[in-house]
């Protein structure tokens, strides 16, 4: 039999997704392979679009705040901070001094959240599943605190123009006892939830640097965890930049940039904190920098309590043109049920101008560009978003690579499609 | 934040007074327009220029003035026929094809100087808005132009592959354009007799159902803000 001819040799082109657990949402990943070596990678997005900044053209101000806990639904009052942090600027207002410390503590628990659920599903696409377990148990309590402070459990819509919606409840919903669950479990469960919010997040605060370890042991470590993820996907500094990188995956390349450091907002100039930055670029390094910011998180988290138990005082800046009147006073005073009614129904008028609210998000740099003509409803909203500059870079992180490396690139990318289709 | 701008805004008007135009913004940004015959140019500077350095390009925004200041629902002939129920305004619109109807907005930073600008670009034609590409400036603007194409119908000049990046296979027209419905022209829904999801026209009409007001509210006034302006 005649060695086949080179020329009948081809690349072979391969669909990752649209359906794919790997792919971290409706991701069509166009693979041109040869053999099992990635040549080009083309993804295609917007899958998911739902033309949110569209839609919040047609709303006032205060209604798309809940569109943006849909946008990267994985960090949600993060998103919330960006938008409501531009029409501040816009209205040129300032919230009370505990809101912004109420909004730091969310954004690093925010921050938390997501790099569980990052690590716990990065893990389980590279074939560590008791991580994920892990993640998740922790990740309970923090949604329970979400649930306790704006009534649901991930879309909060709890960050306004002006403030946050409410103080931090007194008190921490309990566990209940049923025919699963014996008096004495229950009582267990219940043991942190004795106090008050901050009491409850203060608990978690103390056990969790344990529990940061145990991931660690499982993975830092770990053979097959470096044999994943060391040199793959690495990204130069240089490069990094010209890709418009942000967040962990600029850190991880080496470059000490954090907004929350070089262009602090709300309190964050008062927090202790340390940026973990990377070394070679690589899946691994991006890995540690997500650890470690945990880690820091968990210290802002901490501290943010402290302050908001020695300083109570209002959440909502006075400013009858951006809030709504108190509850008490709209059960006697007419004008104020008027206000009430027009403050929902048809918003508040912004003056002219535009503004870039940039935020330091879990996953990067999250942008929120106003244009207002002075109406009750933006002109227009662009969300700059993260992931839609990482992902952008896909095809050359991948290039050269294995086909499944290309699952441990998406995954360390901190891919969220909410946010990258918006 | 705005003493450093002003000292930012010195050394971009040495290295390019002739090609950008201050606009006017918050007190803590700095924004330039520019014409889109020299915005390459610009953008190189930009970036290279060591006392500038704007290494990133971390956003670019398409935008449609189409209906920029006008108010969608008059309220202020509330007669007894009552209100239009919100459809949108029929009759005086706006000419679609009147010049500078769409900018492209670039959101730059600068990590070695720690500083962000704003640039923005209007193009001339508004029935074929076209503009240079920045890409060969900063990569990540491929995937952001490939956006704006899709959404406002921008053009971007030597763009490698602008290709339609977040609607849908063989979409048709451009949905961020102020003059396409909020609902879309068409919907689709699954055919059982020929066994596939087929398109259709959709069976809803467009409603706005909060009307968009323009107040003209003097407390953002600065000589209300300010107690040293006189009144």
């Amino acid at each position: 039999m005649a060695a086949t001819p080179l020329s009948e040799i081809r690349n072979y082109t391969m669909n990752f997704g649209p359906q794919h657990p790997a792919a971290h949402g409706v991701l069509r990943l166009v693979l041109e392979m040869d053999g099992e070596v990635i040549q080009k990678a083309d993804p295609h997005i917007g899958l998911l679009h739902r033309g949110t900044e569209k839609l919040a053209e047609s709303k006032p101000f205060n209604q798309s705040i809940g569109y943006m806990d849909r946008l990267d639904y994985v960090s949600m009052m993060c998103n919330e901070h960006a938008y409501v942090l531009a029409i501040e600027r816009l209205l040129g207002i300032e919230p009370p001094e505990r809101a912004k410390y109420i909004r730091v503590m969310f954004d690093e628990i925010t921050r938390i959240l997501n790099h569980l659920m990052w690590l716990g599903s990065h893990g389980l696409d590279i074939g560590a599943m008791t991580v994920f377990l892990l993640c998740f148990k922790q990740r309970e309590e923090l949604m329970d605190v979400y649930e306790a402070v704006s009534g649901t459990r991930m879309h909060a819509t709890y960050y306004r123009p002006g403030g946050v919606h409410r103080d931090l409840p007194d008190a921490m919903p309990k566990y209940q006892a049923s025919r699963w669950r014996s008096e004495k479990a229950v009582a267990r469960l219940n043991e942190a939830r004795s106090g008050g919010m901050l009491d409850f997040i203060q608990a978690f605060t103390a056990v969790f640097p344990a529990a940061i370890d145990d991931y660690e042991t499982l993975l830092t470590d770990n053979r097959i965890w470096k044999q994943r993820t060391v040199n793959i996907g690495v990204v130069p500094p240089e490069r990094a930049m010209q890709l418009g990188f942000s967040g962990p995956m600029l850190r991880g390349s080496g470059v000490a940039w954090d907004l929350r450091k070089k262009q602090p907002y709300e309190v964050y100039e008062r927090m202790d904190f340390d940026v973990p930055v990377g070394v070679n670029g690589d899946c691994y390094d991006r890995y540690l920098v997500r650890v470690e910011e945990m880690r820091q998180a968990n210290r802002i988290v901490r501290q943010c309590v402290d302050w908001l138990r020695a300083h109570p005082g209002p959440v909502m800046v006075d400013d009858r043109k951006a809030c709504p009147p108190r509850r008490e006073r709209m059960k006697d005073d007419m004008e104020a049920l008027i206000h009430h009614f027009k403050f929902f129904t048809e918003g508040y008028e912004v003056p002219e101008g535009e503004t870039y609210a940039a935020v330091e998000a879990p996953k990067g740099e999250f942008g929120i560009y106003l244009i207002s003509d002075g109406a009750n409803k933006p002109y227009r909203l662009k969300c700059r978003a993260p992931g839609f500059a990482h992902l952008a870079a896909l095809e050359e992180m991948c290039r050269g690579h294995m086909l499944a490396d290309v699952v441990a690139v998406i995954g360390s990318q901190d891919i969220v499609f909410g946010e990258i289709d918006r | 934040m705005s003493e450093l701008n002003e000292a930012l805004a010195l050394k971009v008007d040495a290295r390019l007074g002739g090609s950008v135009r201050r606009r006017p913004a918050l007190a803590r940004e700095l924004a330039y327009d520019t014409d889109a015959g020299s915005l390459l140019e610009v953008c190189r500077t930009l970036r290279d220029a060591p006392e500038l350095a704007f290494e990133m390009l971390m956003d670019l925004a398409g935008a449609d003035y189409l209906h920029y200041g006008r108010e969608e629902w008059q309220t202020t002939d509330a007669t007894r026929s009552g209100f239009s129920r919100g459809r949108i305004a029929e009759g005086g619109a706006p000419d679609p094809n009147a010049p500078g109807r769409f900018a492209v907005v670039y959101q730059l930073l600068s990590i070695s100087h720690n500083q962000r600008l704003r640039l923005a670009v209007r193009c001339e034609d508004s029935a074929e808005p076209v503009v240079d590409s920045v890409v060969d400036v900063w990569a990540s603007a491929n995937w952001f132009e490939r956006e704006a194409f899709d959404l406002f119908g921008i053009l971007f000049r030597g763009h490698p592959d602008l290709r339609r990046l977040l609607t849908d296979y063989g979409f048709i027209g451009h949905p961020f354009r102020k003059d396409f419905p909020l609902i879309g022209n068409v919907e689709v829904q699954y055919d059982p007799d020929r066994q596939r999801v087929v398109y259709q026209p959709v069976s809803i009409t467009p409603r706005v159902l909060v009307p968009k007001v323009i107040r003209h509210d003097h407390r953002y006034e600065p000589a209300l803000k300010d107690p040293q302006v006189p009144r």
